[in-house]
């Protein structure tokens, strides 16, 4: 019994390989869109990646890329198989490929389904890695004098500026670090002898932030320095001050932002899923009718198609017992000398 | 003799048609982009309204969207005209409106260098502009309570982070005007008591900048206050620091900006719209449909084109003595 049988008119076929053709030119649209989805996000990613510890979320970005390429030529060779169908002495040639097509094409909408699945799947392991890119940011910051640590400064000061965040959890971050490089240090002062003695390490650790962790949303010039120090400051409460600094912390910045990007091309990805296995379909009704009607008297009159010619379960026992030949080649000679004697016995005793 | 005569036949006719019509819809696109970019930078200065003093600097984008818009209008008929141009039965209602449609296209010519002339010449009083609303801006900069001017302090820190820069001139810009709120300020510390007695207004004046100033490419942190004072910061000399804070002052700094959008827009319009309108006058001269036929710029050369304008309108000024006008044109042509 086949499956999903249908029927076709000369006049369906050809409105179908027109449909098909028009589908098929929008699937080559869609996938040069995944393409360049990819390229965006790979871009994003690489922008920052001097605050990432590995690169594991770049899979998704070269699965998307990698989609996308394949997507936009197995769809155009769906539009030129396409153009032929309707040609009887044209269309014979592609029928080699098309097995290996429906293939790549149902592997296509395999590895589109993956990258939405491990968008989700890989956030935490970016997280992690963004978690331990940062703290090494903010504790080579001062080193600016140091080749190949030069630009952690710059880098990380800029990321605060454009994302709107301070420090990698919250602003306390700084409070822990040596941010202040030892070339800047008076160390004759008895403040900053003080402070040095006051932790085992001998850093210099202080109660402030870098200007860029400054809020221009606030209505007071920005307070970097003595921040828990109520006295410090005129007209100061430390545990009320909202909007001095940037309360979020970049970790967590970085994160929305690169969630918020993935999430949003969620919708794009899935309805290229579903253009491309319309695609698939449609081809496989268009092969089988114009296959039926070639193969009938009259090849203008009307023929079948049908998605599988024998029903789900014998097409999968068809396809087992294939392969075992395949595999069984090898032992393929000693089981014909087998069969070849029974064979020679059993005429003779027939006759 | 025909001004640039060139042979046609039906084939060289039909591609030509093609070409145009395809040049037609390019310059459409080319209006569309002018229009679109005269509104983006109608927003632009929007946004930055705060800065700017008064209105006067909206003529130049209203400008260039109107012009954007009359290109697409202009351009599109110029397209439905090629269309039909091959079809004679269609043609021929086309053709008395031809003329005045390729006088309108030479007009709107003009109209686009007295544009772009425009766009160069307003560099001018935008600068005046920008310069009234920056000082203004950074006057208002600590009036963070006041309805009206409470977003100053913002959008000023936001565009010196932007555009990198500090301050109208230069960073000491900001050493003469007072930009701490008088709420921050203990009138009853010594420090502050000195530096309001210190000057005529009364106004606490310091030699700091806001940390929008400050340059995140310095090896060492941001220093802000106390910028003059060498003995205030270890190994400190504020002469030969020159990546601490931003140097350009924000109103060469927007200048450019917009100069830059400026200079973009020109090209794309100028060019574009020159080549149709002149592939267009080539195009509505051939008069024969199949055989072959000549097309050119003027039917006469320039000098006899300016010496027949310049007849019919002394004959329309003449009015009651139209015949001899015209009997004298017409003895010249035929000679």
């Amino acid at each position: 019994m086949a499956l999903l049988k249908m029927k076709f008119t000369q006049q369906r076929r050809v409105r179908l390989a027109q449909g098909l053709w028009l589908l098929s030119w929008m699937a080559v649209l869609c996938g040069s869109f995944v393409f360049s989805l990819g390229v965006y996000l790979k871009i994003e990613l690489l922008r920052r990646a001097e605050v990432m510890e590995n690169t594991e979320i770049h899979v998704v970005p070269n699965i998307l890329m990698l989609v996308g390429l394949a997507s936009i030529g197995t769809n155009w060779m769906a539009g030129r198989v396409c153009q032929d169908s309707l040609d009887p002495s044209r269309f014979p040639r592609w029928k080699v490929f098309l097995l290996g097509w429906y293939a790549v094409a149902a592997l296509i909408c395999c590895l589109l389904v993956a990258v939405v699945v491990l968008s989700y799947a890989l956030q935490g392991r970016l997280e992690e890695s963004l978690k331990v890119g940062l703290r090494n940011g903010i504790r080579f910051y001062k080193d600016t004098d140091v080749p190949g640590r030069c630009f952690q400064k710059e880098t990380i000061d800029r990321l605060q500026m454009e994302f709107r965040c301070c420090g990698n959890t919250n602003f306390r971050d700084w409070f822990e670090v040596q941010w202040v490089s030892n070339r800047y240090l008076d160390y004759t002062s008895k403040d900053i002898k003080d402070r040095i003695r006051s932790n085992i390490d001998g850093r210099y650790l202080l109660d402030g932030v870098p200007f860029s962790c400054c809020n221009p949303a606030s209505p007071r010039p920005c307070l970097q320095y003595h921040l828990t120090d109520n006295n410090a400051h005129y007209n100061y409460e430390f545990q009320n001050e909202e909007l001095n600094l940037y309360n979020r912390g970049c970790r967590e910045a970085l994160i929305d932002y690169y969630m918020g990007l993935m999430n949003s091309t969620g919708p794009g990805v899935l309805s290229v899923i579903l253009i491309q296995m319309s695609v698939l379909l449609s081809l496989r009704y268009l092969q089988t009718s114009v296959e039926g009607a070639t193969t009938q008297e009259q090849p203008e009159g009307d023929s079948e198609g049908f998605l599988l010619e024998k029903g789900v379960k014998e097409t999968l026992e068809e396809a087992k017992v294939k392969i075992l030949l395949l595999l069984k080649f090898g032992q393929v000679d000693p089981s014909a000398a087998d069969g070849s004697p029974d064979a020679e016995k059993a005429p003779p005793s027939s006759s | 003799m025909a001004l640039m005569k060139v042979k046609f036949d039906l084939k060289k006719r039909v591609k030509l048609a093609q070409s145009v019509w395809f040049l037609f819809w390019f310059a459409v696109m080319a209006g569309v982009l002018v229009f679109s970019m005269g509104l983006f930078f109608k927003i632009e200065l929007r946004k930055r309204s705060e800065l700017m003093d008064n209105n006067e600097s909206h003529f130049l984008p209203n400008l260039l969207i109107v012009m954007g818009l009359l290109a697409c209008g202009i351009n599109a008929f110029g397209g439905k005209v090629c269309y039909d141009s091959l079809d004679p039965s269609k043609f021929v209602k086309w053709k008395p409106m031809l003329k005045t449609f390729l006088m309108g296209c030479v007009v709107f010519n003009v109209l686009l260098v007295v544009t772009a002339l425009l766009c160069f010449i307003m560099r001018i009083p935008l600068q005046f502009t920008l310069a009234e609303g920056l000082r203004n801006g950074m006057r208002y900069y600590k009036d963070t309570d006041t309805p009206g001017r409470c977003y100053m302090k913002r959008t000023l820190d936001l565009m010196q982070i932007e555009f990198r820069c500090c301050g109208n001139d230069n960073y000491r810009d900001w050493f003469e005007i007072q930009w701490v709120s008088n709420r921050y300020l203990d009138f009853s510390a010594k420090e502050v008591k000195d530096r309001i007695g210190s000057n005529v207004d009364g106004q606490y004046l310091m030699d700091g900048v806001p940390f929008s100033c400050c340059n995140p490419g310095s090896p060492r942190p941001c220093i802000q206050q106390q910028m003059t004072n060498n003995s205030a910061h270890y190994s400190y000399d504020h002469y030969t620091e020159d990546l601490n804070v931003w140097k350009s002052g924000c109103r060469d700094a927007l200048l450019s900006y917009y100069a830059f959008i400026n200079t973009c827009l020109h090209f794309v319009y100028i060019s574009g719209l020159q080549y149709v309108d002149s592939s267009l006058s080539t195009l509505a001269n051939p008069e024969d449909p199949e055989s072959e036929s000549e097309g050119w710029l003027l039917e006469k050369t320039v000098k006899e084109t300016f010496t027949d304008i310049m007849t019919k309108m002394k004959a329309m000024g003449k009015g009651g003595k139209v015949e001899e006008g015209g009997d004298e044109g017409g003895v010249a042509t035929v000679s």
